[in-house]
């Protein structure tokens, strides 16, 4: 097909379209300098309120005529917040600044915007090319990734409609309607897209079952109902980019032939929900969305759902209980939605980010989706990379992409000249992989097989003083805990898991643990109908599989490697290098443990202290006194004195 | 098990948003597919669902309140206490984890005497523990009211205590000072 959809013409989206470009045009050229702030939650919980209102108030003093544009999330986390300003005039290209205070808003106001100096210490990069300034593209956290789904977000803003369309967006509309609903449904087919969810079923397959079903009335459900605590692409994208995935509902919707559409998105994301139920409101009233869409006699209407919180409910059949009003809890498959989903109508539930990609599929063709990735992924993955890394943050990467060059170019490698321990892909439902996978391509399958698992796209990555049994309880207790309680495996099964790895990491576990710990795993897979019971036990079985040696030092000798699990580190303090009269620990305990000895150094009173590790962080560098030792029985006992220094005075 | 708080007396105030409701409920319908809708509504006015609102959201769409309670307790988002005037939430999420989110989400248990899920007698603080509040790269962070705390450490805990108290104690005696010049 040819990408070009211009020739399409379309009397009234080319009115939208004109109305959209002369926006964007006043803008750009407007005099004064551009000011883009980053506004998605992440920027808001890192301070892009303040660092917005000190621009606004310092432009006001200074008599500046500037534009402040908020726009979406960039997916920099380490940067937020983040501001990129154009400022014509000096001369300079637009500059990306990082972490951006109030503080150094006012400072850039001033130096920058009044006085024409871009503080170069303050610099990124560039965000064009030049020959001042190093081009953020020259990096490799950018010029690296592939931007697909997220091309938009951070540069558009997410409340304006008309941003969205002056960058091309909804032009694939006008050309859809002049196709049928099989040629939509053969150009996904053939571009190979897979669903974005984790389970990685083909979209246009998914499409085409869900059109062949002689009903009345059909359903889109776009899945945001993110659970996994170490990802939020969902919501990023729907924070910063709503309408591409609205783009992406559409062409769904008419490919099936459904006229009602639901964005199940979580309460606990109200930017999100306010942004989507706002960009809903502008398509309708430019009629993109609704009656008769651009005279193509099609009708949509798309509403938001706010799912109440239940990591089960990511699962279609879970999902479409929770919008009827009842517990989310799964049924067995078949039949699938797509034959009788929510209220028994046919539906296709397809998650934000396979959504989201739809709209540049029938832009660019599926010929040019298949060029990305790899044979069986074709397309882009999303991770949101977090733990022990330079630059944390959301990366889109094409498929096939080694786990190597993800963490140790894109991301920077770990921090503190430590050393790679593992990584933890997928969240509840993945796995830990040790070094030795550094090297396996990121696709559905090359996962599938390591152990772990596409799921959310959460990455942690770990360093060596990481303990992955501990790592395992965590998730453990985030599955036990969101466990439906329909399937008696997982419900007790995995309350039996945690049980036996808190006792593991207590430095109570002994060798037949270990052998119940797979076979009960191996159960509760067996014995589980949905993807939450069936995943649960991956985080157990890949550690136990890779990691063998953190396991039987907790058992056998009651030390934690990586000194994580509390119970079996100890601290103490170095009494060799503890320097006399120096309080800097004493003052920093939160149970009072640290106590004065008789020679006026520093002991640990291991009956009180809660080994919150703040005397470490608090002793000063140039005596580094205080030790972390695992098994706690390395501490040597300092006895405290019978007066402590209060009494004496 | 959740703290039900069906002891709890609602206040005048909370008794007078509850009648509020009432017209509402009538024109969101009688639809098994509105509970959860409804539920949010009354949480979004009440900040919790108290055992009242149960039972009338019980009436209203005319099946039992333990039905109501099955559905609510299900869903991580209801909450059945009054939550503090100053809601301390704790980022538990992966990488909050992995940089010692627990200490700290003990360390606010420590300090307020409360566990998590619970809430101060004299309704000053209550402590919750949310899974991610979408800023990775600052782990650990507590949202304390509105504001995000980045990089938190078990010793900054105290002072944001400390804070919230000495600011509620200037707005009283703001407050006393208003009345009393009025």
């Amino acid at each position: 097909m040819s990408p070009a959809n211009k020739e399409h013409a379309n009397p009234r989206f080319d009115e939208i379209r004109e109305k959209a470009e002369t926006r964007k045009r006043a803008f750009k050229e407007a005099p004064g300098p551009k000011i883009h702030i980053g506004m998605a939650t992440c920027g808001i919980a890192s301070g892009a309120l303040e660092t917005k209102d000190a621009f606004e108030q310092m432009l006001a003093q200074l008599g500046i005529d500037a534009q402040i544009h908020t726009v979406g999330c960039i997916g920099h986390c380490y940067a937020e917040p983040f501001v990129i300003i154009d400022h014509p005039e000096s001369g300079f290209p637009p500059i990306f600044y990082p972490e951006v205070t109030p503080g150094k808003a006012n400072m850039l106001t001033k130096l920058f915007l009044a006085e024409g100096d871009p503080r170069f210490e303050h610099i990124l990069g560039a965000t064009e090319k030049n020959e001042m300034i190093p081009w953020v593209m020259e990096f490799a956290r950018f010029s690296q990734e592939k931007r697909v789904v997220m091309e938009k977000c951070g540069h558009i803003d997410p409340e304006d409609i008309y941003d969205y369309i002056a960058a091309d967006g909804y032009s694939t509309l006008a050309g859809m309607f002049q196709r049928t609903p099989q040629e939509i449904i053969r150009e996904i087919k053939n571009s190979g897209l897979r669903g974005r969810g984790g389970a990685g079923f083909p979209t246009g397959p998914k499409w085409e079952l869900a059109a062949n079903e002689a009903r009345d009335t059909k359903l889109v459900i776009c899945n945001a109902d993110e659970g996994d605590p170490g990802a939020y692409m969902d919501r990023t994208i729907l924070e910063s980019n709503p309408h591409q995935v609205l783009e992406g509902i559409i062409a769904c919707a008419y490919a099936i032939g459904a006229h009602k559409a639901v964005v199940y998105v979580r309460a606990e994301y109200p930017l999100a929900v306010r942004i989507i139920t706002g960009a809903i409101q502008q398509a309708k009233q430019l009629g993109l969305v609704g009656k008769d869409i651009l005279g193509s006699s099609f009708d949509l209407d798309i509403e938001v759902f706010q799912g109440s919180g239940a990591f089960v409910c990511g699962e279609e059949t879970a999902l479409i209980r929770s919008i009827e009003g009842f517990r989310g809890m799964p049924r067995h498959r078949p039949p699938y939605p797509v034959q009788s989903g929510l209220w028994g109508k046919p539906t296709v539930i397809n998650n934000v980010k396979t959504l989201a990609s739809i709209a540049p599929i029938l832009k660019n063709g599926a010929a040019w989706y298949r060029k990305i990735g790899t044979e069986n992924s074709p397309g882009t993955a999303i991770f949101s990379v977090v733990g022990d890394v330079v630059h944390p943050g959301l990366i889109e990467i094409p498929m096939g992409v080694t786990l190597r060059t993800l963490i140790f170019d894109i991301c920077g490698g770990i921090p503190k000249k430590k050393k790679f321990k593992a990584v933890q892909i997928g969240g509840p439902s993945g796995g830990c992989l040790p070094e030795d996978f550094l090297d396996t391509p990121i696709d559905f399958d090359s996962l599938t097989q390591a152990g772990a698992m596409m799921g959310s796209g959460g990455m942690v990555v770990m360093d060596e003083d990481t303990c992955t049994v501990d790592i395992s309880r965590y998730f453990l207790d985030f599955t036990q805990k969101e466990s439906c309680g329909e399937c008696t495996f997982c419900r007790i099964g995995t309350f039996h898991l945690l049980t036996i790895l808190e006792r593991i990491t207590e430095g109570e576990g002994n060798e037949a643990d270990l052998k119940t710990l797979e076979q009960l795993s191996e159960d509760i897979k067996n014995g589980s109908l949905c993807g939450l019971g069936k995943t649960a036990p991956n985080p157990v079985l890949t550690s136990l599989r890779y990691f063998k040696d953190d396991y039987d030092a907790h058992v056998e000798e009651k030390r934690c490697p990586g000194m994580m699990c509390r119970p079996l580190v100890a601290y103490y303090i170095d009494l060799e290098k503890c320097a006399r009269g120096c309080d800097a620990c004493v003052g920093c305990c939160p149970v009072e443990a640290v106590f004065t000895t008789s020679n006026r150094k520093k002991g640990i009173d291991q009956s009180l202290c809660v080994k919150c590790g703040e005397c470490m962080v608090a002793c000063p560098p140039e005596y580094d006194a205080v030790r972390k030792v695992s098994p706690p029985q390395l501490a040597p006992i300092v006895e405290r004195p019978q007066q402590t220094v209060k009494e004496h005075k | 098990m959740k703290d039900l708080g069906m002891n709890l007396a609602l206040s005048a105030e909370e008794k007078s948003l509850l009648e509020l409701i009432t017209p509402e409920l009538v024109k969101i319908g009688k639809d098994r597919s509105k509970l959860i809708p409804i539920l949010q509504l009354i949480q979004e006015k009440l900040a919790y669902l108290p055992g009242e609102a149960i039972h009338m959201v019980a009436d209203h769409l005319s099946i039992s309140p333990s039905e109501v309670y099955g559905v609510a307790t299900f869903y991580n988002q209801f909450r059945f206490n009054p939550p503090g005037r100053n809601p301390v939430k704790v980022c538990l999420g992966t990488a909050c984890h992995v940089k010692g989110g627990d200490i700290i989400l003990e360390n606010f248990e420590r300090k307020l005497d409360i566990k998590e899920g619970q809430t101060t007698p004299d309704r000053e603080f209550s402590i919750e523990r949310v899974a991610c509040v979408g800023c990775c790269a600052l782990a650990p962070v507590t949202v304390v009211g509105q504001t995000v705390h980045g990089h938190m450490q078990p010793s900054k805990v105290e002072g944001l205590v400390l804070r919230a108290r000495i600011e509620r104690e200037k707005q009283q005696r703001e407050k006393q000072k208003n009345e009393s010049s009025e």
